[in-house]
């Protein structure tokens, strides 16, 4: 039995239930789905549609909002099966929880009952903009301006790499508010179609292309007052506590693929003959296999172990970022050895793995690239 | 009008997984496979949700066998969308064919009022498509068989069936008992909400004694027929090969594709 099977043991009977809804769910249409979203590199609005049906778009979040009021773990179970089958679909679902994060934990109730209870049913879905051009790694220099005028916010200024920012209901928005550094920036609710916010363009990606990736432009982006979420120079508190859950949804994707790869390999290596024998049968091989599932296997242990943590209501900002790190590092090996197995089969697209090496690799960047991962690690473990 | 329906529902080793048999009673292994809800069944709750949809009414998941595997089965289906569940359970059924299990299902089904009784036309595992003729018998009720489409209107019930032939539409009063045909519909996936709903709604356990069961017409020994011997099944492939020597090939190759009915 495979492992991923015995952790069937450990989930609760709902978690079971969910989990096997999930599997055919991707085995009986999304998998399949993927592939031709993936070819048109088109965003799948009615896969989401399909997910905010059965429930799956506010799986940890506030019941009184109508939202789920399951673990953290539950969830990101679900996120992990999700990105088994399609990982750019489990990434979009990601980002939307993201911005229900920072709305939940931060926004006053008002805001809440306008978009919070749309956003965990899935009527409404969700983006992420923090990135701009000049403001990457090093986030808290954004410099996209939200000045004060006559009870509302003129917004303006660029965004770059938005996950589904052109698709999205409402955007998730960190913008400065006041003078440098991070005490400087405040959040916000911004609804898709406003004037003076555009989507500008599209990014053509390496992977992950049925995850529209997008440049948007602000200028003098009214925003009303009350769509601010906390008070003003909170925002990049709001964008990092978003972050630290978003890290274990990157994780749990990893871990998806990764196990995606590995399930792949074993059935090309139990099937490949070379030299008189299965490929599978050689040591060399056997070997290989037995490190990408002890690392999927760890990976997997590593990012529930977090959400623990989170679900128990304790610190886990360094577990995330551990989470994040491992995991994604782990999906990319583990695609790469997927390809080494498959040989020539491997590099070309009639075998699922090259898709899963190219996706894999931007794991490593999102939400914080594996550089900033160590450095957040490397911070907290170093006497002040 | 509301309507009652009830759909009798089986647990069955996943369709994919590889069974096996007890040597001993010659019963299939319950405990060596993954079970999964008989897929035929999920499409006959899906139209028993669509008729509840379309009139509103209840639904009521019937079920015999194990505890456990039977509780899954019914959950399933509450989690799909159905109201409650009733759950036959006694050992002495162990080993029931088809007959006995008809037979155990009718007593339980008489002492709810349904206007309709829903099955899967058949079991992925047994596929004997003796169950809900054998029920509608017990119960003297009409029984439409293999259908879909199925639609109801005062007091009657209108539901559709292909044939070799041709495509009848069956109608008759209700209460009535129907066997939804394979590929009749699509069943939904059980929502997040309503897997969580499930285990909330009411199950209702009932003994053989409960539901009045003759203990002489069902188990191993109340069983009509017996399995003599059984092996695994050859997977030789039949191979004709179609010669061309009198330069017929194509009326050759014509004729047995008409014979395996493929055109
Ligand atoms: C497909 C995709 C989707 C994305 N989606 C979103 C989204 O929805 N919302 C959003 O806000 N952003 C999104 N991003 C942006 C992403 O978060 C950034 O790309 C990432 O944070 C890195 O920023 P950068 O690209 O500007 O790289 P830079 O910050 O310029 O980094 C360049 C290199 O320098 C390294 N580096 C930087 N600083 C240090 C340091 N102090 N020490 C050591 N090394 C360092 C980095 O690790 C990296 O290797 C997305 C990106 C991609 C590729």
């Amino acid at each position: 039995m495979a492992s991923p099977e015995r952790l069937m043991h450990l989930l609760s009977e709902d978690e079971r239930a969910l989990r096997k809804m999930v599997r055919e769910l991707v085995d009986g249409e999304l998998r399949k789905l993927s592939t031709e979203y993936e070819e048109r590199a088109e965003d799948p609005k009615q896969s989401y549609q399909k997910l905010a049906e059965l429930g799956l778009a506010g799986i940890p979040f506030d019941p009184e909002y109508g939202g789920g009021g399951e673990r953290y773990l539950t969830y990101l179970m679900v996120i992990e099966e999700l990105a088994r089958g399609w990982l750019a679909l489990a990434i979009g679902l990601g980002v939307h929880t993201l911005a229900c994060d920072g709305l939940q934990r931060f926004g006053d109730s008002s805001l809440k009952e306008r978009y919070l209870a749309d956003m965990v049913s899935g009527r409404r879905f969700g983006a992420y903009a923090l990135s701009e051009p000049a403001s990457g790694s090093d986030a808290s220099s954004l410099s996209t301006k939200a000045t004060r005028s006559n009870g509302s916010y003129l917004v303006s200024g660029q965004k770059q790499f938005c996950t589904r920012g052109g698709e999205a209901d409402l955007l998730l928005l960190m913008a400065r508010t006041s003078g440098e550094g991070p005490r400087g920036i405040s959040a916000f609710i911004v609804e898709q179609g406003t004037e003076g916010f555009t989507p500008t363009k599209v990014e053509n990606k390496m992977g992950w292309r049925s995850s529209p990736t997008w440049e948007l432009v602000f200028e003098e982006c009214p925003v009303p007052e009350e769509n601010r979420i906390g008070n003003e120079g909170e925002g990049f508190k709001v964008a990092l506590s978003a972050l630290d859950a978003g890290r274990l949804g990157i994780a749990a994707c990893s871990i998806g693929l990764a196990q995606a790869a590995l399930e792949a390999s074993l059935r090309f290596a139990s099937e490949r003959e070379q030299f008189g024998s299965r490929i599978i049968d050689f040591q060399g091989i056997q070997f290989m296999l037995a490190d990408m599932a002890t690392q999927v296997e760890a990976g997997r242990a590593l990012y529930r172990h977090a959400a623990s943590l989170k679900d128990a209501g304790v610190d886990y900002s360094t577990e995330a970022s551990m989470a994040k790190l491992f995991c994604s590092d782990v999906a990319m090996k583990v695609t790469t050895d997927a390809v080494q197995i498959h040989g020539g089969y491997g590099y070309i697209e009639e075998y699922p793995v090259e898709r899963y090496m190219r996706e894999a690799k931007a794991l490593q960047i999102v939400e914080g690239t594996n550089q900033i991962q160590r450095m957040v690690i490397g911070r907290r473990l170093a006497p002040r | 009008m509301p309507l009652s329906i009830a759909v009798c529902v089986k647990r069955v080793p996943d369709t994919a997984a590889e069974k096996k048999l007890d040597d001993g009673d010659k019963t299939l292994d319950r405990d060596s496979v993954e079970s999964i809800l008989n897929p035929v069944d999920e499409m006959a709750v899906e139209e028993a949700l669509k008729l509840k949809e379309a009139n509103e009414g209840e639904v009521t998941i019937v079920c015999a066998g194990p505890e456990g595997a039977a509780q899954q089965a019914i959950r399933k289906a509450l989690s799909m969308g159905a109201d409650k569940g009733v759950h036959l359970k006694d050992d002495s059924l162990h080993g029931s064919d088809a007959q006995g299990i008809a037979y155990a299902l009718a007593q339980v089904l008489k002492k709810g009022e349904y206007d309709l009784i829903l099955c899967g036309a058949e079991s992925t595992d047994a596929r004997t498509n003796l169950v809900p003729p054998a029920i509608a018998e017990h119960l003297n009720l009409p029984n439409l068989n293999f259908v879909k489409n199925v639609e109801t209107s005062d007091g009657k019930v209108t539901a559709h069936r292909e044939t070799d032939k041709g495509h009848d539409v069956l109608e008759s009063s209700t209460p009535a008992v129907l066997g939804v045909v394979w590929g009749a519909n699509e069943p939904r996936y059980p929502s997040f909400k309503g897997i969580m709903a499930a285990k909330q709604k009411p199950l209702e356990t009932l003994s053989a004694a409960d539901a009045e069961i003759d203990a002489s017409k069902v188990g191993l020994d109340g069983s009509k027929t017996e399995v003599l011997e059984f092996g695994a099944r050859s997977t030789e492939r039949q191979k004709n090969v179609v010669d061309n020597k009198e330069g017929d090939a194509h009326v050759k190759l014509a004729d047995f594709l008409q014979q395996q009915k493929f055109i």
